[in-house]
């Protein structure tokens, strides 16, 4: 798959849905279940998105290096309420001080 | 696009607008952290500039180029991405309801159903300001969002190698704060625990982006399961009880001095 071809079909599917939401009968998508799994998704992505990008090398394998130590410091300025921005700047910050000092 | 509406009160209608531009400010802002990062992942800047104009979605976005740079393969960041977009299926469910828009209008409309959008919408007591605060919202976070991610593709574009600046550090810690606002309740923190394990105990053996679809079935389960707080069964309408609106810092009761 070329990488416009991911842009596109994924743009294709995400529009696909939303507008689903806009023509099909309500009772079609309506109830406890439904709800519960779409909104516990997102939460289930996210945390896995999270866990592999940080703790993963490029083959699959576990590893501790700068990454961990930048999301560590991101969580901490979550806490603190900080702006998505700045929460990303300090992890990236934290990581290339690290690398830069030799220390991971 | 849609006209004012006309039984609003002045003062009303400021403080909903005004709603709707802090919401896009706060949301554009990270858009530059995900022109940066999409750049940084291999993506030129028109496939980065086509994710924000069609796709619209930010955590989807982040998904696509996220797995795109771990080596992930185009089928597991369109099924991740679409993954994550169903939550905007539900919205459109809702909006549709609370906007009363027929024949063409739905295209605009279901374009610009994201998180913030209806969010800002159901946070509003009145039906006209539901729709203005719809539709302002959408159009600011679809504006700045896409301006952001130009700037940011721009820049990262100009930084070069993303790790000497900790771009592969940026990128789970903008999934981190996507996850953040979501975990409020019990439930939303166990699912996500046991996701992280699932999608780390499968990455050695699976190519990459499969663990995390893998880990997509503590939410299945999750929700097939009886919930353990009444509170989450409410209905979407209640934003208070979702933990699914509002991304990061800009869900609009933080934005918006009261």
């Amino acid at each position: 798959m070329t990488l416009w071809t991911t842009v596109l079909l994924a743009s294709g599917f995400a529009f696909a849905l939303k507008f689903l939401g806009y023509v099909v009968p309500h009772q079609v998508l309506d109830g406890p279940v439904v709800s519960r799994v779409t909104a516990m998704l997102p939460v289930a992505l996210l945390s896995a998105l999270v866990a592999v990008q940080t703790f993963t090398s490029q083959g699959g394998g576990l590893t501790l290096d700068a990454r961990a130590a930048g999301v560590a410091v991101a969580v901490g300025a979550l806490l603190l309420r900080a702006p998505f921005l700045v929460v990303v700047i300090l992890a990236a910050a934290t990581a290339a001080t690290l690398r830069a000092l030799g220390w991971a | 696009m849609p006209e004012p509406e006309p039984f609003l009160a002045d003062e009303r209608r400021k403080e909903v607008l005004r709603q709707c531009l802090s919401v896009g400010i706060a949301t554009g802002a990270y858009g530059i952290s995900f022109g940066a990062l999409s750049v940084a992942a291999g993506l030129d800047l028109w496939q980065t500039i086509a994710l924000s104009a069609l796709l619209f979605s930010g955590a989807s976005q982040f998904a696509v180029v996220g797995i795109v740079a771990t080596g992930g393969s185009g089928a597991a960041a369109v099924a991740t991405s679409t993954l994550l977009g169903l939550r905007n299926g539900l919205y459109g469910l809702q909006m549709s309801r609370l906007l009363g828009v027929g024949g063409l209008r739905r295209v605009p409309a279901a374009h610009l159903t994201i998180d913030e959008s209806t969010a800002v919408a159901i946070g509003q007591p009145e039906p006209s300001a539901q729709r203005l605060g719809f539709w302002g919202t959408g159009l600011a976070v679809f504006v700045l969002w896409n301006l952001s991610t130009l700037l940011g593709a721009i820049v990262g574009n100009a930084l070069g190698d993303p790790k000497r600046f900790g771009l592969d550090a940026a990128a789970p810690a903008a999934f981190c704060a996507l996850l953040w606002p979501r975990l409020k309740s019990g439930d939303a923190r166990a699912v996500a625990a046991v996701a992280a394990v699932i999608a780390l105990v499968v990455a050695p053996h699976a190519p990459a982006g499969i663990p995390v679809l893998v880990a997509a079935l503590a939410a299945v389960v999750a929700g097939l399961l009886p919930s353990r707080e009444p509170r989450d069964r409410d209905d979407l309408g209640d934003p208070s009880a979702s933990p699914d609106l509002g991304e990061a810092s800009t869900s609009p009761d933080e934005e918006t001095p009261p």
